[in-house]
């Protein structure tokens, strides 16, 4: 529905300044990529927007059903940079967790909120700059922090219906992933070794051009050989935004990070295409 | 061009300038005085003698147009507003449920269409009413330039519709993607579209065939006709292109003429209203006339980075009005 947000945006553009911001609320069951690709696609409404981030409101009741029956609850979980899990109060604190741990199965990397009628400071969904690249600076999936203390264990492919007793609360451990999602993956990339541009580059711009409809977001800080500054990189499916941020800080390990989600990802041709830039 | 050759002779100083005060959208003239229309609720009428906002819409104004003794503006209050010369003006159509009006285009004959949504509308000058609903929302409408036939665009493709021959089935031409805005060529024979991919696309009407123009770097959001209909002068890349029209496969297998090159992006276009010269706005705040028959160019606006988002000439070609995203305007008197 690109046509129809360009002509609504330009539209609005004509009462600069009499708003702060516009919340595109898509219907229950969008793609979010092609809303978010307009803002970089096009060059009326990328010149005067800016796109902040992409917040998800995932139902508690409700999620895993439609996890089960319907692929584009994956792609609003996979595509979100802020994730509420809402109508916290009908589920039961195991559930939650449960839905939490479903949930970062298919993006570690958002940020998640649980919430009772989507109460919310607005500070935590609003001004985000998730897709500023001066903001790419949390590359660490949430299921490596303690912020998430107990996940279910859980064993691959019994999806559900398995009872409380059987629950086995603990703290997370190092790279420790109770949940696989068959769907939608996040491969995270990591070299202490200096990159080279030369590779990277054609790489990762080949990668996105055969498998960028199944990349549903990818971002990354890079360190490249002989040069001083950190390089970051952001994309949503098939177009890549990427530039130099800032000089690597004395007291800063210098190391390449990157992380794409999306659906069937061919993991081993990633890492080892990533592994094939080092310098 | 405009880089590497000579200074380009300038008439800029001449300009008498206008503070709009607003982001100006668009601008029609009555007689010699220029009317901007304003992003917000008003036309500024800008005579040499004084200058007067007369507020007409109670939000943004989406579309406007002017067949030079009215101007015709849509808004976001869902009100169509006609405002004559003298600044009085009608509301002449509202929408009940407030949706906005963003389309509005006038025929040949005083007819005058707009559209909210997914519906177009037309009112002939006799007061009938007709209104036919679009496969989705119109985001073009015009009328061809003889009879009552008013063209929509909307996703994957262009609809025909007669509006004055009851069950005459509508006419349709299909391309897969958006088409944001419509044209007739002035002999009546094509139909062109602006889509959002940065692309347009065209039929010739008789038989439906297909061409395709290609080759901008941003969305085409200005063209027009060169006097005579020779031409379709678009913006949308960093010189003006000029599509010819001149035979009966208009720009099929021909390459488009290309004038006014800079660094910066054409936004804005208008043609002269009788000769083969066009007045090019541009992204950084210029704006350029071009003769098209040699190319040979005359200054008509400094750059200062305020993007030009207006740009119209009198219907004798001898004053030139422009406007900018900032709110900057002026009018030449050549």
């Amino acid at each position: 529905m690109r046509g129809d947000l360009v002509r609504i945006i330009d539209g609005l553009m004509r009462r600069k300044g009499k708003f702060d911001a516009i919340i595109v609320e898509t219907t229950g069951l969008a793609d979010p990529a092609p809303v978010a690709q307009t803002f970089f696609m096009d060059d009326g409404v990328g010149a005067k927007t800016k796109l902040d981030a992409v917040v998800t409101v995932a139902d508690a009741l409700w999620l895993k059903d439609r996890l089960r029956d319907a692929p584009e609850a994956k792609n609003q979980i996979a595509f979100a940079d802020v994730i509420l899990i809402n109508k916290t109060d009908l589920v039961s604190p195991g559930d939650l967790d449960e839905i939490e741990a479903r949930i970062r199965a298919i993006n570690p990397y958002a940020k998640v909120h649980r919430t009772e009628r989507a109460s919310i400071d607005i500070a935590e969904v609003l001004g985000r700059n998730a897709f500023d690249l001066d903001r790419i600076l949390d590359l660490e999936p949430a299921f490596l922090t303690a912020e998430e203390t107990h996940v279910h264990e859980h064993d691959h492919g019994q999806e559900h219906g398995h009872e409380h007793g059987e629950h086995h609360h603990h703290s997370h451990g190092n790279g420790l992933k109770h949940y696989h999602d068959e769907d939608m993956q996040s491969v995270a990339l990591r070299t202490d070794k200096p990159l080279d541009p030369d590779k990277f580059f054609p790489w990762v711009q080949d990668l996105v051009a055969t498998e960028g409809k199944d990349i549903l977001r990818c971002k990354g800080i890079l360190s490249f050989k002989d040069d001083p500054e950190r390089f970051v990189f952001q994309g949503v499916h098939m177009i890549l935004d990427g530039d130099h941020q800032r000089a690597w800080r004395e007291d800063e390990k210098r190391e390449s990070r990157a992380v794409f989600i999306g659906r069937k990802l061919p993991e081993d041709k990633i890492r080892a295409g990533f592994e094939s830039c080092i310098a | 061009m405009s880089d590497t050759s000579a200074p380009i002779p300038s008439l800029a100083d001449r300009a008498r300038p206008i503070e709009a005060g607003a982001p100006v959208v668009g601008v029609h003239f009555f007689g010699a005085t220029p009317v901007f229309v304003l992003g917000e609720e008003a036309l500024l009428f800008a005579p040499a003698d004084g200058e007067r906002r007369v507020t007409i819409h109670g939000g943004a104004i989406l579309a406007s147009k002017s067949d030079g003794t009215r101007i015709v503006t849509g808004g976001d209050d869902g009100k169509l507003v006609a405002t004559d010369a003298d600044g009085s003006h009608q509301v002449i159509a509202t929408d009940d449920k407030k949706r906005w009006i963003d389309q509005v285009a006038l025929g040949p004959d005083g007819a005058v269409a707009w559209s909210e949504g997914k519906v177009a509308h037309v009112r002939t000058k006799k007061g009938e009413l007709r209104s036919f609903e679009a496969p989705s929302t119109v985001a073009g409408l015009a009328f061809a330039p003889k009879g009552l036939r008013a063209a929509i665009a909307h996703y994957n493709g262009a609809t025909l519709w007669f509006p004055n021959a009851a069950g005459a089935a509508p006419q349709k031409f299909e391309w897969k993607g958006s088409h944001l805005g419509v044209t007739f060529s002035p002999d009546g024979k094509f139909l062109i579209t602006t889509m959002q991919e940065s692309a347009l696309h065209g039929w010739r009407i008789a038989d439906g065939q297909h061409m395709r123009m290609t080759g901008y770097s941003a969305r085409v959001r200005s063209l027009g006709w060169t006097a005579g209909g020779a031409f379709l002068a678009t913006s949308g890349s960093e010189q003006l292109i000029l599509w010819p029209f001149d035979g009966k496969d208009g720009p099929m297998r021909r390459q488009p003429k290309m004038l006014a090159a800079s660094k910066a992006r054409v936004t804005m276009m208008a043609c002269h209203p009788r000769q083969p010269v066009v007045a090019v706005g541009y992204a950084d705040g210029a704006v350029l006339l071009v003769r098209i028959d040699d190319g040979a160019l005359i200054k008509a606006r400094q750059a200062d980075s305020q993007p030009i988002s207006a740009l119209g000439w009198d219907t004798s070609g001898q004053m030139l009005a422009f406007g900018t995203e900032l709110g900057a305007a002026g009018v030449l008197t050549l």
